[in-house]
Formats: C-alpha cells, sequence, structure tokens
C-alpha cells in the first residue's frame, strides 16, 4: 500500500465540499446529485451548455436557493446554507454577470454598499476610502483615475474589478464570478483574468462560471462540467483538452480513449 | 506561478483618456485650483456643468428683470426680500419633492399635503375655536403631513402601485379634504392669521418675522465662521491622510463664496425697506430654510439612509443584493417627503396670514417639481441633491416675481414657468442620455 502521493488535484480538505446536490423547481430536475470540491488556492471553472444548471448551482451555494437534498461541507464541517446571509458569514461571496454596481454611486460607496461603517451615527467616508484603496492596490486593481469616480464612468473592466474587489473585501473565503469576461474586449479580458489569478494567489477558492474555453483554459487549475443537471466531470485542468471539455459539455461524456485522469469525477488516487 | 507576473498597469484602451477626464468630477483629481479649472471647463464643453446654468440662470432673470421692471424695482432690497420670501414656499417643496425624485418616484401630492397642513395648524390656533398653542399646532399639522406620506407610501412599496397613480388620486383626495377642514369654524373658508394674539402672530411671524440687524450679523458670522471651520478641517484631514481631497484653493473658494452670499444677503435684508417707519432685518424664513436644507443634506449625504437612497434610485437590484430594505427606505422618502411639504405649508399660510380656497396645490406641485429638475435633480433617479431645491426655488420665485412687477397676467406666468420646465426636462433627458451612451461605448 506504499503509494506515491501523486499530483492529487484535491490535496487538503476542499475548502467546500458539496455531496448529492439535488434541486428540483416542481416537475423540473435542475440538478441531479452533484458533488463539487471547491479547494482553496485554486480557481475551478464550472462550465456547461446553456441550461445545465451552472447558474441554479452558483445560488444554491449562495444561499438563493435552497437545496432539496445533498450535504454541504465547509472546511471539512457539515454546514447549512439557507440564505445569502449564511453564505455570506461563512465567507462566500458571488460576483453576479450583472455585477449589481450603482453608477450613480462612486467606487468606495459601491464596495461599502448595506455594510457601511459609522461614525457617531453618520458614515465614516475617511475610514471606508482608506479601506477600500487599501483592497484596490493589494488586487493591484489601478488603472482607475480615482477612487471617488462614478461607477458609470468606468470601462468594463474596471467594472468588473470593482465588483470583484467588493466581494474579496469581507474577509470572504470562497468567491464565485459569474462569466466575469462575457462582455469584455481582449485587453480588458487580460485584466479581469489577471485579477482572478491574484484571488487564487491570495489563497482563495475561486469558482469561474465560464462559457468561454479561452478563459477556462488560461486560468483554471480544476475544471467542472455539468450537463443537463449532472456533474459529469471534474478533475485538474491538465487532464483535459478543449475537445473533451466540448463533449463533455455537449454529450455528457467523452468517447476517445483515456487515461486515469481523464474521466473519474475527483480524479486518481 | 508565472502567470501571475502579468503587468499590473494595464493601459485601458477602451476608455479613451479624454472621455474618462471628462467623466471624473474635476475636483476629485485636480492637484491645484488652476488645474481643478481647467478639469471643469472640460465637462463644461462635455456638456456636464453641475449647478453653473442654474447660477447663470439666477443671472441672466436678475438682469433681465432688472432691466425692465419698473424704476429697475427687481434688485431693490425690499422686492429681494420679498422674493426670498415668496420663493421660500418653492424651496421647501422642491426639496420635498427631492426625496422622492432621488428613488425615481414621484409624488403629485405635495401640493395639497402643504394645503392640508396649513389648514390645521391655522385652524387650531384660531383663539375664536380650538385656541391650540402654536407649536402644537404646528406639530399636529407636520404629524397629518408625515401620516399622508406614510399612507401613499405604503400603498406604492407594499402594493406595488405606481407612485404618479397613487399621488394624483392622492392630490384629488387631499385637495377634497382641505377644502372641508377650510369649511369648519366661523370664518367661512378664510381661517386667517392677522390677529393681535401673540399664539396666532407667531405662525404669521414665520414668514413676516424679522430678526434685529445685529444679531442677524453675529449669527450670519457664527454660522459662516462654524461652516468654514468644519469644511477647512474636514478637507486638510483628508489632504493630510492621502485621500481623496480637493485642492487647497478649491476649499478656500468655497469658504469665500459662502461668506460673500452670506455677508450680501444679510446686507441686503438690513437695508431699511419699508416706504414709512422701519422694516429691517433677516426675516425668520431664511434660517427656517436654512435649516431644513442643513438637516436634510446631512441626512441624505451623510447618513446610512442617505445612501441607500441614492443607491435605489442608481440601481435598485443593487441595493436589494446588498441587504437594503427598499420598501422601508422608499416609504420613508414618500414620509420625509409629505413632512417637508407640510413645512411649505405652513410658510404657505404664513406668508398669505391665513388659508383661504384659492390655494393652488396643482400648480404647486408642478413648480416644486420644476425648481427640483431646475436645479439639477433628475427625474430619472439617483442623482440630486438638496441644495438643487435653493437654487431652483429661486429661479421659479425670480420668474415668478419679475412678472408679478411687469403686471404680466396670470396666463402668460403659466407659459413661461412651463417652457422653464420643459427646458429644465429637456437638459436632464439629454445629460443622461450622454452619460449612459458614453459609458456604454466604454463596456
Amino acid at each position: 500500500m506504499a503509494q506515491v502521493v501523486r499530483d492529487s488535484p484535491v490535496a487538503a480538505e476542499p475548502l467546500l465540499k458539496l455531496r448529492g446536490i439535488e434541486k428540483h423547481f416542481g416537475p423540473v430536475q435542475a440538478l441531479y446529485n452533484v458533488d463539487l470540491d471547491l479547494p482553496s488556492g485554486q480557481i475551478t471553472a464550472l462550465c456547461g451548455d446553456n441550461g445545465a444548471g451552472k447558474s441554479v448551482l452558483t445560488k444554491c451555494i449562495a444561499g438563493i436557493y435552497q437545496v432539496d437534498h445533498g450535504q454541504f461541507f465547509w472546511e471539512g464541517r457539515a454546514v447549512q446554507i439557507h440564505s445569502p446571509r449564511d453564505a455570506a458569514q461563512l465567507g462566500i461571496e458571488t460576483v453576479y454577470q450583472d455585477l449589481a454596481l450603482a453608477d450613480n454611486l462612486d467606487i468606495v460607496q459601491n464596495m461599502f454598499l448595506g455594510r457601511e461603517r459609522l461614525r457617531n451615527g453618520l458614515l465614516n467616508e475617511d475610514d471606508m476610502e482608506r479601506a477600500a484603496s487599501q483592497t484596490l492596490a493589494t488586487l493591484r486593481v489601478t488603472t482607475v483615475r480615482s477612487i471617488r469616480q462614478p461607477v458609470a464612468s468606468l470601462s468594463g473592466g474596471q467594472r468588473q474589478s470593482v465588483a470583484v474587489a467588493k466581494a474579496v473585501m469581507w474577509n470572504s473565503k470562497l468567491v464565485m464570478l459569474d462569466e466575469p469576461t462575457a462582455a469584455l474586449g481582449v485587453v480588458q479580458t487580460k485584466m479581469v483574468l489577471d485579477l482572478v489569478r491574484r484571488l487564487r494567489d491570495r489563497g482563495l477558492a475561486v469558482m469561474m462560471i465560464s462559457h468561454n474555453l479561452n478563459d477556462v483554459f488560461e486560468v483554471a487549475d480544476r475544471i467542472a462540467v455539468l450537463h443537463l443537471g449532472r456533474m459529469v466531470a471534474q478533475d485538474r485542468a491538465s487532464a483535459f483538452d478543449r475537445q473533451s471539455v466540448v463533449e463533455y459539455m455537449t454529450t455528457g461524456g467523452f468517447r476517445r480513449a483515456q487515461g486515469g485522469d481523464g474521466e473519474g469525477k475527483h480524479g486518481s488516487s | 506561478m508565472a502567470r501571475a507576473e502579468a503587468p499590473e498597469t494595464l493601459p485601458d484602451p477602451t476608455a479613451a483618456p479624454e472621455a474618462a477626464s471628462v467623466a471624473v468630477p474635476p475636483e476629485l483629481v485636480a492637484q491645484s485650483l488652476g488645474e481643478w479649472f481647467r478639469a471643469w471647463m472640460a465637462r463644461l464643453r462635455a456638456g456636464q456643468s453641475g449647478v453653473l446654468p442654474v447660477v447663470l440662470g439666477l443671472v441672466l432673470i436678475s438682469i433681465v428683470f432688472t432691466a425692465i421692471s419698473p424704476n429697475h424695482l427687481f434688485l431693490s432690497a425690499g422686492n429681494l426680500v420679498n422674493l426670498f420670501q415668496q420663493s421660500a414656499v418653492f424651496m421647501v417643496l422642491a426639496m420635498a419633492e427631492i426625496f422622492v425624485l432621488l428613488l425615481g418616484e414621484i409624488d403629485l401630492s405635495v401640493g395639497f399635503t402643504a394645503g392640508v397642513g396649513g389648514v390645521i395648524a391655522v385652524q387650531l390656533v384660531e383663539p375664536v375655536t380650538t385656541k391650540w398653542p402654536w407649536w402644537g399646532a404646528i406639530i399636529a399639522a407636520l404629524l397629518v403631513c408625515a401620516l399622508i406620506g406614510a399612507l401613499q407610501g405604503t400603498l406604492i412599496t407594499r402594493l406595488r402601485l405606481s407612485s404618479l397613480i397613487v399621488t394624483l388620486a392622492g392630490s384629488l383626495i387631499l385637495n377634497g379634504a382641505m377644502l372641508i377642514l377650510l369649511g369648519l369654524g366661523p370664518f367661512s373658508g378664510y381661517p386667517s392669521l392677522l390677529s393681535h394674539d401673540a399664539n396666532v402672530q407667531t405662525l404669521y411671524k414665520l414668514m413676516w418675522g424679522t430678526i434685529d440687524p445685529v444679531i442677524s450679523w453675529i449669527g450670519m458670522a457664527v454660522i459662516v465662521v462654524a461652516i468654514a471651520l468644519l469644511l477647512w478641517l474636514s478637507d486638510s484631514r483628508r489632504r493630510r491622510s492621502g485621500l481623496v481631497a480637493p485642492p487647497v484653493g478649491l476649499t478656500l473658494l468655497k469658504i469665500v463664496l459662502i461668506a460673500v452670499v452670506s455677508i450680501v444677503v444679510v446686507a441686503i435684508c438690513n437695508i431699511n425697506r419699508a416706504n414709512l417707519g422701519t422694516l429691517e432685518g433677516v426675516p425668520w424664513v431664511i434660517p427656517i430654510v436654512l435649516t431644513i436644507l442643513g438637516v436634510w443634506m446631512v441626512l441624505v449625504q451623510r447618513s446610512r439612509f442617505g445612501r441607500y437612497v441614492y443607491a435605489i434610485g442608481g440601481n435598485p437590484e443593487a441595493a436589494r443584493r446588498a441587504g437594503v430594505n427598499l420598501a422601508t427606505i422608499r416609504t420613508w422618502c414618500f414620509v420625509l417627503c409629505a413632512f417637508t411639504a407640510g413645512i411649505g405649508g405652513l410658510l404657505y399660510a404664513s406668508y398669505l396670514g391665513g388659508m383661504s380656497n384659492n390655494f393652488n396645490g396643482g400648480q404647486l406641485v408642478l413648480y416644486a417639481i420644476a425648481a427640483a429638475v431646475i436645479g439639477g435633480t433628475s427625474l430619472f433617479g439617483g442623482r440630486g441633491k438638496m441644495l438643487h431645491g435653493i437654487l431652483g426655488g429661486l429661479v421659479i420665485g425670480g420668474i415668478y416675481n419679475g412678472m408679478y412687477l411687469l403686471a404680466i397676467d396670470v396666463q402668460w406666468q403659466f407659459i413661461v414657468t412651463g417652457f422653464v420646465l420643459l427646458v429644465a426636462v429637456t437638459i436632464d433627458a439629454l445629460s443622461r442620455r450622454s452619460a449612459t451612451s458614453g459609458s456604454a461605448a466604454r463596456v
């Protein structure tokens, strides 16, 4: 039994472990027995065609939907997520595709929306500005002219960066990004992907939903593929190639003869 | 991870530098007064001018009406003080309306809410009937107004009815209620505040009472010094700790501007404006309006509540996801709107020396919305300041006053005010369109 410890995708206990997640809306089953591991310090790309259940799964983790069956393990401990507040308390933050930024508010105001710091009952602007600029600096979001400019005046990539920075401000441990590069041009996509890598380098668990396989292969450490509500593949990114991911996404299986790494749910032991 | 060594200061070619510099308010990035001025000019050319058009409009109104009014009466001390007093009602009603305009809603009932508030206060202090103390009457009137706002706000937020329709219906209902209240008591529909009774006179003095000239000067000096100190200390503290702050020159410019305006206003008010005897000093209504402005400014710009109001006006979904209780904040805005309208009603009753069934709440609400929009508050929500109510109120008051001096018929007053409102709304819509198309191009 003296086994060589191989380059396992999940070296330690993953930050968040989902087991047997099921979710249905009336008669429609959206998720069947889904398992998913989200380890710290790694970027997990969640792929799947439209209707595969990516958003449902994300919303279950974010506490917007409640699962019908299945268990969540947070740092190895069984937890329940019944509401967005539960998720936030654990340290789960989600950046939705529409970013949920108020255009008329400035960067600081957006980053602290809903969690304003007060002094003597009034807003403590100085404190919030300092904290916000610190977070932006550690994420190296440096292209904005002023931290006090309204979000309406930012480019798409800058807005995405602000939304991400807002999500990581709260000592979050898991950040879920919904199609972070969907509306962006080449340069801005690169800017955002660099930012996603920096989150990983800070030790956060990152889950990135993406259709764009270029982005997926550029940053992902792990890839998980959903097909019609089932988790059909989940492994190190290096175990996949474009063709296999596309095939998993479209057919739910992969016909090519494969080695030990290519298919199993959690890789080889 | 070699990949992580990406260049950290990526140039962002899609964000055109000149477009970005126009979109960023100049006081955020300018290091000196000169730089600020150049950035400000660039913004002006791009059609984002802040309060400048209103101030220019005020100057234009003054010049035109001074030139054509009989004996150049417009800029005389007596008329200017009268203008402040007339504008006060518009200012307060505009500030009321701004609470709901910031949400992207509208309240068409502020006129008759004010009417109901005014009538209640006037009726309650009448010595021959209820004989309430003036403060009791004011509290009762404002509470009823706040309740009106709470009812309308609840219908709008909980039942998801359109604020336009709810407050339009409210306006009609309140018009009727006001007429019923007016008919109570032995005043044949014209309860008056003209009385020798000191209690009744207190209400009359809200508008017509004056402060002794010497006390006016001292009070003004204290307030200006306090504001200057606050502004200077907070700006220099922010500069010291490396936070975004306007250049020193701009802070000084603001302080000087506030001081000059205050001195000019007090000086004008302290000129004897009576034809016989003496009538001098700052009318009570000026500190009353400034107090409302100050309190609401702090609430809207410095409190968590105010931040949520702007957030809802800008992106309700973002506010909801941030955990803001939308229905509660919205309902409170309608309450504050109606409450402030009630104060406007008290000032109106005081100006008139009573209440009458000639009270035209339907016209007042249009003036209030016009004043807010002319001042620079957007009808689309999320953009506006309490100060806009003051500036817009002065514009409306100036037009109203000037045409009154020229003895222009009321039909022409309606037409001119209507056109001014149209121009303001057009500017609002155009600046919004250029702002959104600008950012859309950069996505």
